[in-house]
């Protein structure tokens, strides 16, 4: 076990796993020479050549649907955008060719990818660049959709999804890539869909993920000084759900609040709030109430955008709501 | 109005080679199986035995039997929604391809594709795709597969003309060229994006032009005479194999039938005059009479192939309309690997 950031952690889980298979490569725009916009393929070109660590030229379309047809044909593809911006131009390759793949072709054909990069808001970037959109994916059935927050689940789950056979939507945070957290070393490998209790409580559950897991432990700290005890629950993944674990901790608790980095139409807390009503209702001593960003374009300026963000102060509102406190 | 096919590519057939006889033959039997074949598709879509969108290739024949004729078992082949005649020129049976029109279990892809998703691992036909362009990266990724695997495999992709206006064509040719990949492009120009002439569609007329964009060799061919479809394709797959390099093909051919089953043969976009000036140059009727001109067949040996390949064609059809639906539980299989994750 060493303390490490979320980066190094993607890039122990690359560098690891294309020593184990040979039919890993990795490709995407400043993944090589310039050792990765975010450097998470920091020093891999090195070890592992042009022809496995390949930068591209600006053609996201085209680079995504690259790696979906070498996974038809068996490699196993790591295809990085330099931002899930970006991928709006790739969006037709993941839901029309690599989700649908299996089912079009009966079985015949997978399209054992991993598409990865960062996602979410990061610092006065406006609206272009702003923006969480785990909950459209989330949407397609063929696809699965992971968001680790900490170093540790970082890796474990960048490992699982590369040796799944299904495409991979792994979304990462933009803010995460500095955080610090022990990580194992060597085989550290964390199952797709299961969450993760990251702080145990009985009195309210936090249903989290990505990078509003750091938001839901800072609000169950403050929450803690005021004898409340919060229960924060980290998706890890958002498809497949796991709705055991949510189930779980509301039986717990039997009060919810869900925070999550995107909009909240059709949001993933939407998803997560019909599972407890239908599985959970009798459970239930309020309704469950979801903070989200703001329903608006991320503006840029630093207090707007302040105010767009969910954050303690919001979570904390909510709490006290589903708690009936003032 | 549009020139006919015939005008512009110059390359003519040579002389028939006698050694090649039986080759030729089975063109011309794979070709008047995709006619047949289409034909009864185009009946059973008007009884409803087929639903959704049926694309015909009737008049394109010689371009997937000649090109298709070019390649080993294990390259891999990428097709548009209008590939009936690419999956039976690839060897899959008249019986599969037409109870996946069907919608049957049977099918090549369970009934769960349809005629726009014929599929068949085995022969490395890896897809009908239905999005108009978004199926070339694919090959370009597969060609990647095999450089990256050091194998002497080619990708093949064919496409209409429409397609060559879309983003996805463009960045695949260029990183194929870039990266120096065993592609094969194989642009079907029948000249109509749906009901929109190609000079309606793209400020370049001439579509093998746009392989200068990225350095790649380029050849226009006249894909409604099967030995210089063949022969053009057997170049394209040497440049693939032995010198790792890609190749834009520009197939000047023509669709009889309208865009789909619901659209008419001529209307707005088109004549009846200049349907009926294509139809001169149909593929089958250049084969058979060079064929029989070059004394590889008699006429008596066509019609006995043709009556031969409507029996298969009726036993397929017959097989596509007996057999039996998908069970209903395969309305959840295959969604992911293994069927316990999800576990909803």
């Amino acid at each position: 076990m060493s303390t490490i950031t979320y980066r190094d952690a993607l890039n122990q889980a690359l560098r690891e796993e294309m020593q184990r298979d040979p039919s890993v490569f990795l490709m995407g725009e400043e993944v090589g020479v310039y050792q990765g916009a975010y450097k998470v393929s920091r020093g891999l070109l090195d070890e592992f050549g042009p022809m496995r660590i390949v930068d591209t030229p600006i053609t996201e379309l085209g680079f995504a649907g690259v790696g979906v047809g070498a996974a038809m044909v068996g490699l196993r593809p790591v295809i990085e955008f330099m931002t899930w911006n970006f991928a709006l131009l790739a969006v037709d390759q993941l839901v029309n060719s690599a989700a649908k793949m299996r089912y079009m072709s009966n079985g015949q054909i997978g399209v054992p990818a991993v598409f990865r990069g960062p996602g979410g808001a990061a610092l006065q970037l406006a609206a272009q660049h702003s923006q969480a959109f785990e909950s459209w994916y989330a949407h397609i059935p063929g696809l699965k959709v992971v968001t680790p927050a900490t170093p540790a689940d970082a890796k474990g789950l960048l490992k699982s999804a590369i040796r799944d056979d299904d495409p991979v939507i792994f979304i990462e945070g933009e803010m995460l890539y500095n955080t610090k957290g022990e990580v194992p070393e060597g085989e550290h490998v964390v199952p797709i869909g299961r969450a993760d209790i990251k702080r145990e409580g009985h009195d309210v559950t936090l249903v989290c993920h990505s990078k509003t897991v750091s938001v839901a432990l800072k609000t169950a700290e403050q929450l803690a000084q005021d004898g409340v005890a919060a229960e924060v629950l980290d998706l890890r993944t958002i498809r497949p759900l796991d709705t055991e674990a949510v189930l779980t901790s509301v039986a717990k608790t039997h009060r919810c609040v869900v925070v999550e980095e995107g909009w909240p139409f059709a949001g993933v807390g939407a998803q997560v709030v019909d599972t407890i009503q239908r599985e959970a209702f009798d459970e239930l001593d309020a309704p469950v109430i979801r903070v989200t960003s703001a329903d608006v374009p991320m503006p840029y300026n630093k207090q707007l955008e302040k105010s767009a963000k969910a954050d303690p102060a919001k979570v904390i509102a909510a709490v006290n709501q589903v708690l009936y406190r003032e | 109005m549009a020139e006919s096919t015939a005008a512009r590519p110059k390359s003519k057939s040579k002389g028939l080679d006698a050694a090649r006889a039986d080759e030729y033959r089975r063109w011309l039997r794979q070709m008047l199986l995709i006619r047949r074949f289409e034909e009864k598709a185009g009946e059973a879509y008007s009884l409803g035995k087929i639903g959704g969108f049926c694309h015909l290739y009737i008049g394109q024949e010689a371009v997937a039997v000649g090109s298709l004729g070019a390649l080993g078992p294990d390259d891999y082949i990428v097709c548009s929604y209008r590939e009936h005649g690419h999956a039976l020129a690839r060897g899959m049976s008249s019986r599969v391809v037409m109870a996946e029109l069907f919608g049957k279990a049977a099918g090549c892809s369970g009934g769960k594709g349809g005629s726009m998703h014929l599929f068949d691992a085995s022969l490395g036909f890896l897809g009908g795709h239905g999005i108009v362009g978004a199926h070339i990266p694919l090959a370009t990724g597969m060609a990647f597969a095999a450089k990256y695997r050091e194998t002497d495999q080619v990708a093949v992709c064919y496409f209409g003309e429409a397609a060559v206006n879309n983003g996805a064509f463009h960045e695949a040719l260029n990183m194929a060229a870039l990266w120096k990949l065993p592609a094969i492009y194989l642009c079907e120009n029948n000249r109509y994006g749906m009901g929109t002439a190609l000079e309606r569609a793209s400020a370049l007329y001439d579509i093998s032009e746009r392989a200068c964009s990225y350095d790649m060799v380029n050849e226009v061919v006249d894909g409604q005479d099967v030995l210089v479809m063949n022969a053009a394709m057997e170049r394209a797959v040497q440049r693939a194999r032995k010198d790792k390099l890609p190749t834009l093909l520009e197939v000047r051919t023509y669709r009889f039938m309208g865009h789909s089953m619901s659209d008419p043969i001529h209307g707005h976009y088109r004549t009846k005059e200049e349907v009926e000036d294509q139809r001169k140059r149909d593929p089958i009727s250049v084969w058979s009479q060079r064929l029989i001109e070059d004394a590889i067949m008699d006429s008596d040996a066509v019609r006995a192939m043709d009556k031969e390949v409507l029996e298969e064609v009726d036993d397929a059809y017959q097989f596509a309309d007996q057999a039996p639906d998908p069970e209903p539980g395969e309305l959840f299989t295959h969604v992911y690997a293994s069927p316990s994750n999800p576990p909803e």
